[in-house]
């Protein structure tokens, strides 16, 4: 580990270098190096330098707004937001998942495997895929998806119609592709009808087919270059999500399982409404992204991944049959209890996206999505929890109200908030291993990026703002002065200023 | 032979008694409009509907119809003048359409649409405005009040009660209910009553029911405002 990278002890006399922002990642955030007269990296860290703040100002606002309000943090992932906030109102009106009506229940999972399966086609095709097809440090021409498109157009063409057709089921069930309405407390606005049913069904075989092919793509790719692959950025670390209760794959619903780097539980089934008892968050004054950590460890040993990685880790089987035996192949290649490496969060993501387009070829044949019964109606509570595997991992919408029905208290934990020491670690890794002593160069400074971008970090959900994808290098001597600058524009054009 | 006036050339009958809202909308012509509604007393406050008469600007929603009146409606004059007070009610009160309960079923929001809004154009306000959630079933939101008076007028008019009124003057102007705590639960306010169902925003709202009714079923997610107005008001206007 790295730790020691994070504070350095001279910092005054050392140059600075600044990522900033880093791109091709949801939302803003930057990368400050020091390094000394050798070019010798002292000190590395991620900065999330914006703050919007949605858990106070939703406090004073009724809370059957919350779906709606909250999934504005973020253009990307509203879905998993829409979805943990209906799950936490849902509490209020006193239904348990276990008495949410049987469509509902199913419309939602289909609205979240949509919403999955659209972010990781995303974050693969548009925005990783460049790194794996072309190298890390490729010329900065060919990192972008257009350069895919022209060079590969049968895997860019896939990841387009993959991510849109993620974003048709989201549309269909809540009416809209990107913050729509749908999950409302106790259940569904509405159901599908079987023209929309019939619609989705048209291209779902051919989805599973290009999802099952991406996961023949990754594994080909990560198992081109095993070691390289399996040591960028890899950190041994503890996993946290939701699995079901016999341990199956669960993006929906279930209880907290976390394994540590060998594979032994650390918590199993824990029912998410105690969360409070094991998860506990500690502020740092660099950053306005907090970092979560396992009670029972600690802050130094406590923290965790979530995510794809985590996932697949921490299950003990997929229930669909391609995406199982994706899930077999994937830990067979490592030998180990715990794949650990980094970049196989890529590999995961596509598990995942396969998983997800035969959940929903499997809910669009289930007449239940057809149903008429959709909302629940119990006792009034006065707190609601409500936890969803998110695209990114895990995530956390805790509310309380008040006897009027308005919010008084939210507490939210994004995915990305939970991978913020792993993805701390890995640019400390990265910033030692690859960049110490050499050169500074902007493809060298990708490796970085690329190490934070396998998180497929939400920058915006994390601190809730909104992002730029330019970038810009600053390099700054010992005294202050800056000596370097390197600017890429939002057209990709590169600009060197020398002061 | 009946009398007429003319609504941008248009020839509109009239009968004695009628607004030129009344008799646009009876003749099918839309003029925007908030704070009006056939069935209560015309108010006149929005200013939305504001044509020139003879060459003299005034509210259509309280100007008899003249036998020989020229109205002009659409011209580019007025359908600015229009943008520029929507966007003054836009940029007054808190009125943030993404997360709203009444989008796809909100009058300001409708107008905005029509009148091809695409900014704010003026500063926000930004004011600190409660919400008052204090009765059982019905909160109003302060901060999408308009202060056209529609639930003053439907309360007084329709129930047979007094629970609203306008208090204050110019900026301060703020909505108040007929309680000595100011709160809603202590008035006789039902859910049933008109009032509760007449706020063209999303400032008087039912409890629990936001977000109902899904995108696609909502008033506005197909039809224009002015469509909308004139398919539910103007058999009111012709009566």
């Amino acid at each position: 580990m790295y730790e020691h990278l994070e504070t350095a002890e001279n910092r005054d006399s050392l140059k600075r270098v600044v990522v900033d922002p880093v791109s091709r990642v949801e939302g803003h955030g930057k990368v400050t190096l020091l390094l000394d007269a050798d070019n010798k990296v002292q000190q590395a860290r991620l900065h999330i330098v914006e703050f919007r703040g949605f858990e106070r100002f939703i406090q004073g606002r009724p809370y059957w707004e919350l779906p709606v309000l909250v999934q504005r943090l973020c253009g990307i992932c509203p879905v998993s937001h829409h979805l943990a906030a209906a799950k936490a109102i849902d509490q209020l009106v006193g239904v348990d998942p276990e008495n949410l009506p049987v469509s509902a229940d199913k419309l939602r999972r289909l609205l979240h495997f949509g919403q999955v399966m659209q972010s990781h086609a995303l974050h693969f095709f548009h925005l990783s895929s460049p790194d794996l097809l072309f190298g890390f440090e490729s010329d900065i021409s060919k990192r972008s998806v257009v350069a895919v498109l022209a060079e590969y157009p049968e895997i860019g063409v896939q990841g387009v119609k993959l991510r849109k057709y993620g974003q048709e089921v989201i549309r269909m069930v809540s009416g809209k592709r990107i913050h729509g309405t749908g999950a409302i407390a106790g259940g569904m606005n509405k159901s599908l009808s079987k023209a929309e049913r019939d619609y989705l069904l048209e291209d779902i075989d051919q989805m599973i087919t290009w999802a099952a092919g991406s996961v023949a793509l990754i594994k080909k790719v990560h198992c081109s270059n095993l070691p390289f692959y399996d040591d960028f950025a890899t950190l041994r670390t503890n996993y946290l999500g939701l699995t079901k209760p016999d341990g199956g794959l669960e993006l929906y619903h279930g209880g907290i399982r976390a394994k540590n780097e060998h594979g032994e539980t650390i918590l199993d089934h824990v029912d998410y409404c105690n969360y409070n008892d094991y998860i506990h968050e500690e502020v740092r004054s660099w950053t306005y992204m907090k970092f979560p950590y396992l009670l029972s460890l600690g802050q130094e040993k406590g923290w965790y991944r979530v995510g794809p990685l985590a996932r697949i880790n921490n299950c003990d089987y997929i229930d669909t049959p391609l995406a199982e035996a994706a899930r077999v192949e994937f830990k067979a290649h490592s030998g180990e209890a715990m794949v650990h490496a980094t970049l196989a969060f890529h590999w995961t993501r596509l598990i995942e996206l396969l998983h997800c387009a035969e959940s929903i070829k499997d809910l669009l044949n289930d007449p239940d999505i057809m149903g008429s019964n959709l909302v629940a109606q119990g006792e009034k509570r006065y707190e609601g929890i409500g936890v969803i595997e998110a695209p990114r991992g895990t995530l956390f919408h805790h509310y309380q109200v008040d006897e009027n029905d308005i919010v008084t208290k939210a507490n939210l934990i994004v995915s990305t908030t939970s991978n913020n020491m792993a993805m701390n670690e890995s640019v400390r890794q990265v910033a030692a291993e690859y960049l110490s002593g050499r050169e500074l160069t902007e493809p060298l400074l990708n490796n970085l990026e690329v190490a934070i971008r396998a998180y497929d970090p939400c920058l915006s959900c994390a601190t809730h703002a909104v992002g730029k994808m330019p970038l810009q290098l600053e390099l700054i001597d010992a005294e202050g002065k800056l000596i370097d600058k390197l600017t890429k524009h939002d057209d990709g054009q590169i600009e060197r200023t020398y002061v | 032979m009946s009398k007429t006036i003319t609504i941008d050339g248009k020839i509109i009958p009239f009968e004695d008694g009628q607004t030129i809202m009344d008799a646009a909308m009876a003749a099918g012509v839309y003029i925007p409009h908030l704070c009006h509604q056939p069935e209560f007393t015309p108010h006149g406050s929005c200013k939305l509907c504001t044509v020139n008469v003879n060459g003299r600007n005034c509210t259509a929603c309280t100007f008899p119809a003249i036998d020989g009146q020229e109205v002009l409606n659409e011209t580019q004059e007025l359908i600015d003048d229009r943008k520029k007070i929507t966007q003054m009610l836009f940029v007054e009160g808190n009125h943030f359409c993404p997360s709203c309960e009444k989008t796809g079923n909100c009058q300001l929001q409708g107008v905005a649409y029509h009148l091809n809004m695409l900014d704010n154009h003026f500063p926000l306000f930004y004011p600190d405005r409660k919400v008052d959630a204090s009765h059982t079933e019905v909160m109003i939101d302060h901060n999408r009040c308009i202060f056209c008076t529609l639930c003053v007028r439907a309360s007084q008019q329709k129930d047979g009660k007094d629970v609203f009124a306008i208090s204050g003057r110019g900026i301060d102007k703020h909505l108040i209910v007929n309680a000595q705590s100011g709160l809603l639960k202590d008035t006789d306010l039902n859910v049933t009553d008109h009032a509760c169902a007449v706020c063209p925003t999303g400032a008087i709202l039912i409890k629990r029911t936001g977000y109902q009714v899904p995108i696609g079923q909502r008033i506005y997610d197909h039809k224009q405002i002015d469509q909308v107005s004139l398919a539910t008001e103007q058999h009111k206007h012709g009566e």
